[in-house]
């Protein structure tokens, strides 16, 4: 079967050329209590050996089940009811399950997702290559185990020899990526399903693997489907780009070419909300309507708003509102035995956040930018050092003083699932922060839940709902609204967009800008991800390794990075410089 | 490994000294006389009292008193019995009859069990599923002694294919009956628990995983999804370990076997306060160590356990 | 590689009226608003299992409650006339050793069998639930101690420590056997307690709550014990079954209730001296203590799945 396929391709150089994968017409749907509910309706997509293709789309735009359809990977109630999906002119979805098995591994490699749940806990990582090598028949015996080392030391683990024995808990994220990556490609496969494989990663750590991943593909002449979000990593590594929206294509094409010019309001309406260095700072600009149906502009370029906000930046009092100063903190970790090793989560940090600016404090994971946020917050104690607020040190406050600060800094949490207590109502939750101050009377607190609700642009009717029954975006608003109830000055908000959609990530985002100006609040604004950054702050400190290592105005760190940490960071964002149509 | 087997260790001491307290409070220092109350109905001459009191040491302060029968425990001085006998001779003949009444039940419970989950667990919703579960429920809800008499009276009497009650030396052929009964309700929570893992890990992602690497259904099951079901099944049975040594007191009673369980319920039902104790005292100490080394299997099973700090 | 024009592929835009675009994030208003307990009541409601295990639940209540209601024959007037006897008119299940009316005996004995269970269950909940919370929220060295005095009695199985106790005690009624129960039973809801309680304290809600300005105690009330309330209120239903079988079982070993009080466990117990000859003498009182502990863990079974948030995602 392969070698056919090469032949043909090799004849072919004239002529018409066969796909290595064809979709065709592919409809899916799930099984559930109220009947089948489908999940792909009718997509085509074609690719050809050697090629990258990235298919973009939401959460719950059927990316996922499109690309897990391909070999059979679909939960147990999924079922292909319509459709095609041609491999070297071969229809898979006719296959018998041990004609699948044995395209999977050995011509179709697959990279999932998540990698602290994708590996089995309980084998040790070279257990569970080997056994993808033998399964394909790559290698058997002996020869097996150094292929194993052979293809892990490709995915880029150097002292991979060493490390067979051991199991996923002990390695990291990025580690445990690598080595799904070396299963994936273990049997050289024709086509790779790289279901967002790097985006549970830091960018500097997705970099590497994604450039590592690339390097691999190109040497097997192995094609690429990628699954994912970022258009800014679709505009960079996919040639073809496939846009879905609610189980349908949208549109497809040359990446580059729909990524300058978006033609289906869909795809305008993303590309517009991606954020990404070229982005500018969202003014608070009044958009007619947050929810307007038709196209609008999540990153507005309106030059005069973006000269106002640097007048207001120069205007800016002197005096901090939060003020930092050479805080540490450390965390004792018990070790086995008796000892235990000292962390540093928090290293003589010093920065001042100035009253109706957003200072960012941006880092990769174990930076330390949510334990300040904590110590900011007093939900830890600092070990050394000085955190005033208002004037007032804040470290230690007891009573009814910390009472006071709590009223006045309010934190908004990353998790919208989370977030939000499931067995209270949205209008109890609302309320709860006025009831824990006794402000107000019973009908007072109420009016001021539907005032409220109203700011953060949802129906007064929410206020009976329950958590389950909101999506991520609409319980980050309520989340933003029960801070705003006592009317604070401060919010601190850490990765409060990190876990949405790129929609709904600038809706909200544009709702925090507007809220900004006209309660003239304060925001920290805890991130990883710098092409929000770019979006909402007006000055950036930049953590690494629990120290600060560079701070600046927001326009200064992205123009004119002067430290060679905050010049990878930038260089990391996937299409950092693409220039998207908008 | 080292280090967590020694951890474990480290554990079980005071474990051991807080179970051993605690049934020493409850028969000696409840208000009332201990020997008035261990006896109940059956007061002893008062010439074997003064001879229990001397052996309990209920002269001397509480304290040193608990001391001397953890040293009693621990060097097997466990006291006579109402015939005279050292209860450590009664003991030690009697161990290995149960030791392979427990073994017989645990190998049928977790055999069975696991087997019966994963068929369910693979088959979620279909009827051979369906009527497990009815049936793991029904078993569970009939008390062991019940099972006992039902079993007895079918196999034994009705049908004859057993014997109903077990000679001296417990011969494993003999066995199978009552080692059947003694399993039934662990069989029925093992069957419940490997079905509930087995669909769950079906779902998990390495198992996805393993699957789009081109393994075979059949390794993907095994390999993949019975080994990490295994995990919960294996502690359970820690915990079951004291479930058969109370269903051991009840079967081997109706089965009339001469095992711990046998002698331990034949010492009840006489009124032998103070052998029930030590039966009990020891068998606590034999679910202690039983748990011990489930532990050490369970960190085996799972890395997770083992290289934890 | 090759990159001829057959590669070439158009760039294709769907059509506008066959992908229409909704509008961003909007709150579908037309479903009813609905809190996680009646979203369970649904889930439950639906399976025909939890009708079968409220019926027979409620039935047993009102055997219970109002025992006269189902037979007006006595269970203790017997004459060694009818020992062992078969059914006749007015005694449908016939007659025991001592020549008492089975059905009667079936009937009475429930009321002493479930007392003990039902305040078992009530003591072990309250007890049990109240420390494991407080132990699993507060953390420090009430955590230590409540773990290791639990490691303890987990040392204890239950029978097994019930034996030992029921041998000194001095009065046996349901009360004391329930409280013999109920202290070797108390870490198992206590554990699950604990640690329901620590997963619920570190959600975000809870620290959300805490630097909102709402005291430890409250968040403790409000937010952390009714999300963690849902494996206790399902153990709970079980274990009311295992405590029954459990106070068979000591009085099968002649340590549960008095010979003199009418139970189910007495009454399987007695009658293993005539199993061979009349076994349905045996057979009702097991027959009905079953069923009782069976309605028990079929609700406990429906229960759970109604309140698995995993399982009602699946469905």
């Amino acid at each position: 079967m392969s070698q056919l396929a090469t032949e043909t391709r090799a004849e072919n150089v004239s002529g018409e050329e066969q796909p290595l994968l064809q979709v065709r017409d592919l409809e899916v749907g799930f099984e559930t209590q109220r009947g089948v509910v489908s999940a792909v309706r009718g997509v085509d997509l074609t690719l050809y050996a050697g090629q990258t293709l990235a298919i973009v789309g939401e959460s719950g735009s059927g990316k996922t089940t499109t690309a897990q359809s391909i070999i059979d990977l679909l939960p147990r109630n999924g079922k292909v009811t319509a459709g095609q999906i041609l491999f070297e002119g071969r229809d898979l979805t006719t296959l018998p399950p041990a004609a699948i098995e044995d395209v999977r591994g050995r011509l179709i490699g697959y990279v999932p997702q998540d990698p602290m749940s994708n590996l089995n806990p309980v084998w040790s990582i070279g257990f569970q290559v080997e056994e993808a090598i033998k399964a394909n028949n790559v290698a058997q015996g002996k020869e097996a185990r150094l292929r194993t080392i052979q293809v892990l030391k490709d995915a880029g683990l150097s002292d991979a020899a060493d490390r067979l024995k051991q199991y996923p808990h002990q390695f990291s994220g990025g580690m445990r990526q690598r080595v799904l990556i070396g299963i994936g490609l273990s049997a050289k496969p024709k086509l790779l399903i790289a279901d967002e494989p790097t985006s549970a990663l830091d960018v500097t750590v997705q970099r590497q693997i994604l450039d590592h991943l690339a390097t691999l593909t190109r040497d097997y002449g192995t094609s690429v489907l990628f699954i994912t979000h970022d258009l800014g990593l679709a505009a960079e590594r996919a040639e073809q780009l496939v846009v879905m929206y609610k189980g349908k294509v949208v549109e497809s094409g040359p990446s580059q070419e729909i990524l300058a010019n978006p033609q289906h309001p869909y795809t305008q309406r993303l590309v517009s909300a991606a954020p990404s260095l070229a982005s500018r700072r969202i003014q608070s600009a009044k958009h007619a309507d947050a929810d307007d149906p038709q196209i609008y502009a999540g990153g507005s370029t309106d030059d005069t708003l973006i000269a106002r906000a640097a007048e207001r930046e120069q205007a800016a009092p002197a005096k901090a509102l939060i003020s930092v100063e050479n805080v540490t903190k450390m965390y004792k970790i018990r070790q086995q035995g008796f000892r235990s090793e000292k962390l540093l989560a928090v290293n003589d940090v010093s920065f001042g956040v100035q009253k109706g600016t957003t200072t960012a404090l941006v880092g990769e994971s174990g930076s330390g930018k949510s334990t300040v946020a904590k110590l900011i917050l007093q939900l830890e104690s600092i070990t050394s050092g000085r955190i005033e607020f208002d004037g007032q040190n804040v470290a230690g406050l007891k009573g009814a003083e910390l009472l006071k600060f709590r009223r006045r800094v309010q934190p908004v949490f990353q998790d919208p699932y989370g977030t939000l207590d499931p067995q209270y109502n949205v209008g109890n939750t609302i309320a709860e922060p006025l009831l824990a101050h006794k402000v107000g009377t019973k009908k007072e607190r109420q009016a001021r839940v539907l005032e409220l609700l109203d700011q953060v642009s949802m129906p007064s009717a929410t206020r009976f709902r329950y958590p389950g029954e909101l999506s991520g975006g609409q319980r980050q608003r309520i989340a933003v609204a029960r801070a705003l109830a006592l009317k604070p000055d401060v919010l601190v908000l850490d990765e409060a967009v990190s876990a949405l959609d790129v929609l709904v990530q600038g809706q909200v985002l544009n709702l925090l800008t507007e809220l900004q100006t006209e309660l003239d609040l304060t925001y920290l604004f805890i991130t990883h991800d710098l092409a929000v950054v770019r979006l909402i702050a007006d000055n950036v400190c930049v953590m690494q390794r629990g120290r600060i290592v560079e701070a600046a105005s927001t326009d200064e760190v992205f123009d004119n990075p002067k430290e060679q940490y905050t010049q990878e960071l930038l260089a990391a964002i996937p299409g950092g410089d693409f220039e998207f149509g908008r | 490994m080292l280090w967590y087997t020694g951890k474990r260790l480290l554990q079980t001491i005071p474990v051991f000294f807080g179970a051993t307290f605690l049934i020493y409070f409850m028969v000696f220092s409840l208000p009332g006389d201990p020997i008035a109350a261990l006896f109940g109905d059956h007061p002893p001459a008062p010439a074997v009292i003064d001879q229990i009191r001397a052996e309990y040491n209920l002269d001397k302060p509480f304290i040193v008193q608990y001391f001397l029968y953890v040293g009693g425990l621990l060097t097997g001085d466990l006291g006579t019995t109402f015939s005279g006998r050292p209860v450590i001779d009664v003991m030690v003949k009697a161990f290995p009859i149960t030791f392979r009444l427990a073994m017989l039940a645990l190998a049928f419970e977790a055999i069975a069990g696991i087997l019966v989950g994963l068929i369910s667990g693979l088959r979620k919703g279909k009827w051979f599923d369906s009527s497990a579960l009815v049936v793991s429920l029904l078993l569970i809800s009939v008390p062991t002694f019940v099972i006992g008499f039902v079993f007895q009276l079918v196999f034994g009497i009705q049908l004859g294919w057993a014997r109903t009650t077990v000679s001296g030396d417990a011969p494993w052929g003999e066995l199978v009956l009552p080692a059947i009964v003694l399993a039934t309700t662990s069989f029925a929570y093992i069957v419940r628990l490997t079905r509930a893992s087995v669909a769950d890990n079906l779902n998990a992602d390495f198992v996805r995983t393993a699957t789009a690497k081109g393994l075979s259904r059949r390794r993907v099951v095994t390999v993949h999804v019975l080994r990490n079901s295994l995990v919960p099944v294996v502690t359970f049975l820690g915990v079951d370990v004291g479930s058969l040594m109370v269903g051991a007191i009840v079967t081997e009673g109706i089965f009339n076997i001469n095992g711990v369980g046998g002698t331990l319920y034949r010492a009840i039902n006489l009124g032998e306060g103070p052998t029930v104790v030590s039966f009990v005292a020891v068998m606590v100490i034999i679910f202690m160590l039983a748990n011990l080394l489930v532990d050490l299997l369970y960190a085996a099973l799972d890395p997770r356990i083992r290289y934890a700090k | 590689m090759p990159n001829n024009n057959s590669r070439r592929q158009d760039h294709f835009v769907a059509a506008l009226e066959d992908t229409p675009i909704a509008p961003i994030d909007k709150l579908d208003e037309s479903q009813k608003a609905r809190s996680t307990w009646a979203d369970a009541w649904d889930a439950m409601r639906r399976r025909p299992m939890f009708w079968i295990a409220s019926s027979l639940i409620l039935l047993i209540i009102v055997v219970v409650l109002f025992p006269t209601l189902f037979t007006q024959v006595s269970p203790t007037v017997c004459h060694l006339a009818d020992s062992n006897g078969s059914p006749t008119g007015g005694h449908p299940l016939g007659f025991t050793r001592q020549g008492c009316d089975v059905f009667s005996r079936v009937i009475h004995g429930a009321q002493a069998s479930v007392t003990v269970g039902v305040v078992t269950m009530v003591l072990v909940t309250l007890f049990g639930g109240t420390i494991g919370a407080l132990a699993g929220y507060y953390g420090g060295w009430l955590d230590a101690i409540v773990s290791r005095v639990g490691d303890i009695f987990f040392a204890l199985p239950l029978v097994l420590g019930a034996i030992v106790l029921m041998q000194v005690l001095p009065a046996r009624t349901a009360v004391s056997v329930a409280l013999v129960l109920a202290l070797f039973a108390w870490p198992q809801i206590a554990r699950i307690m604990r640690g329901a309680v620590l997963s619920a304290r570190n959600t975000d809600y809870v620290t959300a709550s805490i630097a909102l300005g709402v005291s430890k105690f409250k968040v403790l009330v409000r937010h952390v014990i009714p999300n963690s309330i849902a494996p206790v209120i399902v153990i709970a239903t079980v274990s009311l079954g295992v405590y029954i079988v459990a106070e068979a079982t000591l009085s099968f070993l002649g340590l549960g209730l008095p010979t003199n009080v009418m139970s189910w466990g007495n009454d399987i117990s007695q009658a293993r001296t005539s199993i061979k000859t009349s076994p349905q003498v045996l057979l009702y009182p097991s027959a009905a203590l079953s069923i009782t502990v069976l309605a028990f863990l079929m609700m406990g079974d429906v229960v759970r799945d109604a309140l698995d948030p995993e399982s009602r995602a699946r469905r």
